[in-house]
C-alpha cells in the first residue's frame, strides 16, 4: 500500500544481497590461499569449465568474426574505406568481442551447471554432509570451480580471437574481393600485444564472476526443484549483466579515456 | 531426570534460533550422557533438525550455549571447529551421498579428505564398515544413484561411522521406507551404536523406531523441551502433550498450526 515502505524493503532487500555476495567473496578468497587444495577436483573442473567449453566459443566465434567483416564492408564502403576491415575486425574482436561473446557464452553453459549442481546438494544437504565431514564446502566446492574458470577464459578467449579474426578473413577473401596475403598482413601488422592482452585480462575477469554467481546463487538456493531452477536463472542472468557492467569499467581503466 | 554422574556428553544450555521473526528454539535445555541413545521427538517444523544443526554448527544459535564433553563450542569457527567436527558423525534424512562419487568413496570421504588418509587404506576400512551394515563388496562399486532408499540409508550409516566417531546423529531414520526396512534400519543403528561405543541423537517422528532405538526420549514443542525421561516411562508421562504425540491424535493440547 505505501509505496515507501515497497522502496524501502526494495532497497534493504538489495543491501543485503549485496553484503552476502561480498562476505561470500571474501570466504571464497580467503579459502583460495589456504590450504587444504583439491588439485583433482580442479583438473575436473578445467575439463569441464574450459575444454567442453571449447565448441560454443569457437562457433560463437566465428559466426561473430564473419558478421563484424561483413557489417564493416558494408559501414565502410559508404565512405569508400571498406579496406579497413581486417584492422576493425582484428580490434574488435581481441579488445571486446571475443572476451564477451566469450563470457555470455560460458556464463550460459557454466554458471547454470554450477548453480544446479551446488544448488541440488545444498537442497538435498549434501553440503551439510560435507561439513560433518570435516571438510570445509567453500574450499572443496567453490575454490576448484574459481580457479579453472579464471585460468580457463583468456585461453578459450585467446582461441576465440583467433577463429573470430579466420572467420572474418573468410568472409572477406571468400565474398568481398580481398586477398589473404595482404588481409593477413594488415591484420598482424595493426593488432599490438595491449589490444590482445587487455581481452585476456577481461577474460579472466569474467571467468571470476561467472564462477563466483554460480557458486553464490547454488549455495543460496532454497527449497525443492523450484529452488534450484531459479538459483540456476539467477546465475546466469546475474553472470551476464555483471560481465556487461564490468566490461564497460575495465574498458575505461585499461584504456584510460574515462 | 537423574543427577549427572560424569560430564554430560553434549549439553544445551538455553539455546535460542529465529529465523526472521519465527521463532523456532525458545531456550532448549538438553543433557545427553556419554555412552547414551536419546531421542527427540515432536511434530514436523517444531525445530527438531535446528537442534541438532545448531549442535554440528551448521546453525549459530542466537542465544544460549552448546557444551560438547563440557566445552563451550557455541562461538567455534573454521579450522578451531575441525577437531570437534571429528568426533561427530551424521546420518542424513535423505542419506545426503555424494552422486558424483562412488559409494565406498562415499563412506571413506571423512577419512580422505578430513583426515588425510591414504586412499587404499581409507578404502579397506570403507569395505569393512560397508560389511557391518550388510552391504556386500559389489555394492562399493556402484553409484549412489543405483542404489534404493532402504541401501542409500545404510550407505548414509556407513559413512556416519567409517571415523568411529564419539557422537552420531540420526535426522529422521526411518522416513521414507517401508516398515520392514525401517527395522533393520533400527536394528543397525542399535548395534553399530553400541558396536562404536558412541553417544547417540536422534530425532524422529516415528515412535516406533523412536522406542527401539532409545534409551531416553525428549519431546521439543513450543521451542522447547517439555519433557524428557527414560524410554519405558513415555507411556507413563503424565503430560498431556507427550500423550498425544505417541498416540497420534488428532484431539489433544498440541493445535496443528494450518495455516503457515
Amino acid at each position: 500500500m505505501n509505496i515507501f515502505a515497497h522502496i524501502g524493503r526494495a532497497v534493504l532487500g538489495l543491501l543485503g544481497e549485496i553484503g552476502r555476495l561480498a562476505l561470500f567473496t571474501g570466504r571464497s578468497l580467503a579459502a583460495l590461499v589456504n590450504p587444504p587444495f583439491y588439485l583433482r577436483l580442479t583438473l575436473q573442473q578445467f575439463v569441464r569449465i574450459g575444454y567442453l567449453s571449447m565448441p560454443v566459443v569457437g562457433l560463437t566465434a566465428l559466426s561473430t568474426g564473419a558478421v563484424l567483416a561483413l557489417q564493416i564492408y558494408l559501414g565502410g564502403n559508404r565512405y569508400g574505406a571498406e579496406a579497413i576491415v581486417p584492422q576493425i575486425v582484428v580490434l574488435g574482436i581481441t579488445r571486446e568481442l571475443g572476451p564477451v561473446i566469450a563470457g555470455l557464452m560460458v556464463a550460459g553453459r557454466v554458471a547454470a551447471a554450477i548453480a544446479a549442481e551446488i544448488g541440488t546438494m545444498k537442497v538435498t544437504e549434501q553440503i551439510d554432509a560435507l561439513t560433518t565431514l570435516s571438510t570445509n564446502p567453500v574450499k572443496y566446492l567453490v575454490v576448484p570451480r574459481l580457479v579453472a574458470a579464471v585460468i580457463c577464459m583468456p585461453i578459450l578467449t585467446a582461441a576465440g580471437d583467433s577463429i573470430g579474426v579466420f572467420g572474418g578473413y573468410l568472409v572477406a577473401t571468400q565474398n568481398l574481393g580481398f586477398t589473404g596475403s595482404v588481409y593477413l598482413k594488415n591484420t598482424v601488422d595493426f593488432a599490438t600485444g595491449s589490444d590482445i592482452a587487455s581481452g585476456l585480462i577481461k577474460a579472466a575477469v569474467f571467468g571470476f564472476i561467472v564462477a563466483l554467481m554460480g557458486c553464490y546463487n547454488g549455495f543460496n538456493s532454497k527449497g525443492g526443484a523450484q529452488g534450484v531452477g531459479a538459483a540456476t536463472t539467477n546465475a546466469v542472468v546475474s553472470s551476464c549483466i555483471l560481465i556487461l557492467a564490468t566490461d564497460f569499467i575495465l574498458t575505461a581503466l585499461l584504456f584510460h579515456t574515462a | 531426570m537423574t543427577a549427572p554422574t560424569s560430564t554430560p556428553k553434549i549439553q544445551l544450555i538455553g539455546v535460542k534460533k529465529r529465523f526472521g521473526s519465527k521463532v523456532v528454539l525458545d531456550g532448549v535445555d538438553l543433557v545427553i550422557e556419554p555412552h547414551t541413545s536419546l531421542v527427540i521427538i515432536g511434530g514436523s517444523g517444531t525445530g527438531k533438525s535446528v537442534t541438532i544443526k545448531s549442535i554440528l554448527g551448521i546453525l549459530k544459535p542466537d542465544e544460549g550455549q552448546v557444551l560438547v564433553d563440557g566445552v563451550d563450542v557455541t562461538r567455534l569457527r573454521g579450522s578451531a571447529r575441525e577437531p570437534l567436527m571429528r568426533k561427530f558423525g551424521m546420518l542424513f534424512q535423505g542419506a545426503a551421498l555424494f552422486d558424483s562419487i562412488s559409494v565406498w568413496e562415499n563412506v571413506a570421504f571423512g577419512l580422505i579428505q578430513g583426515r588425510g588418509m591414504a586412499r587404499a587404506k581409507a578404502k579397506d576400512i570403507a569395505i569393512a564398515k560397508l560389511a557391518k551394515v550388510g552391504l556386500s563388496e559389489d555394492v562399493a562399486y556402484l553409484s549412489p544413484s543405483e542404489l534404493s532408499g532402504g541401501m542409500q540409508k545404510r550407505v548414509g550409516l556407513a559413512r556416519a561411522i567409517a571415523a568411529d566417531p564419539e557422537i552420531i546423529f540420526f535426522d529422521e531414520p526411518t522416513t521414507g521406507l517401508d516398515p520392514i526396512m525401517a527395522d533393520i534400519i533400527n536394528d543397525l543403528i542399535v548395534s553399530t551404536v553400541k558396536d562404536v561405543g558412541a553417544t547417540a541423537l536422534s530425532i524422529t517422528h516415528d515412535m516406533v523406531s523412536a522406542r527401539k532405538i532409545s534409551d531416553h526420549i525428549a519431546m521439543l514443542y513450543g521451542g522447547k523441551i517439555i519433557w524428557q525421561g527414560p524410554t519405558a516411562q513415555i507411556d507413563h508421562s503424565g503430560n498431556p502433550y507427550v500423550e498425544q504425540f505417541i498416540h497420534g491424535r488428532a484431539d489433544g493440547p498440541i493445535k496443528m498450526a494450518i495455516k503457515a
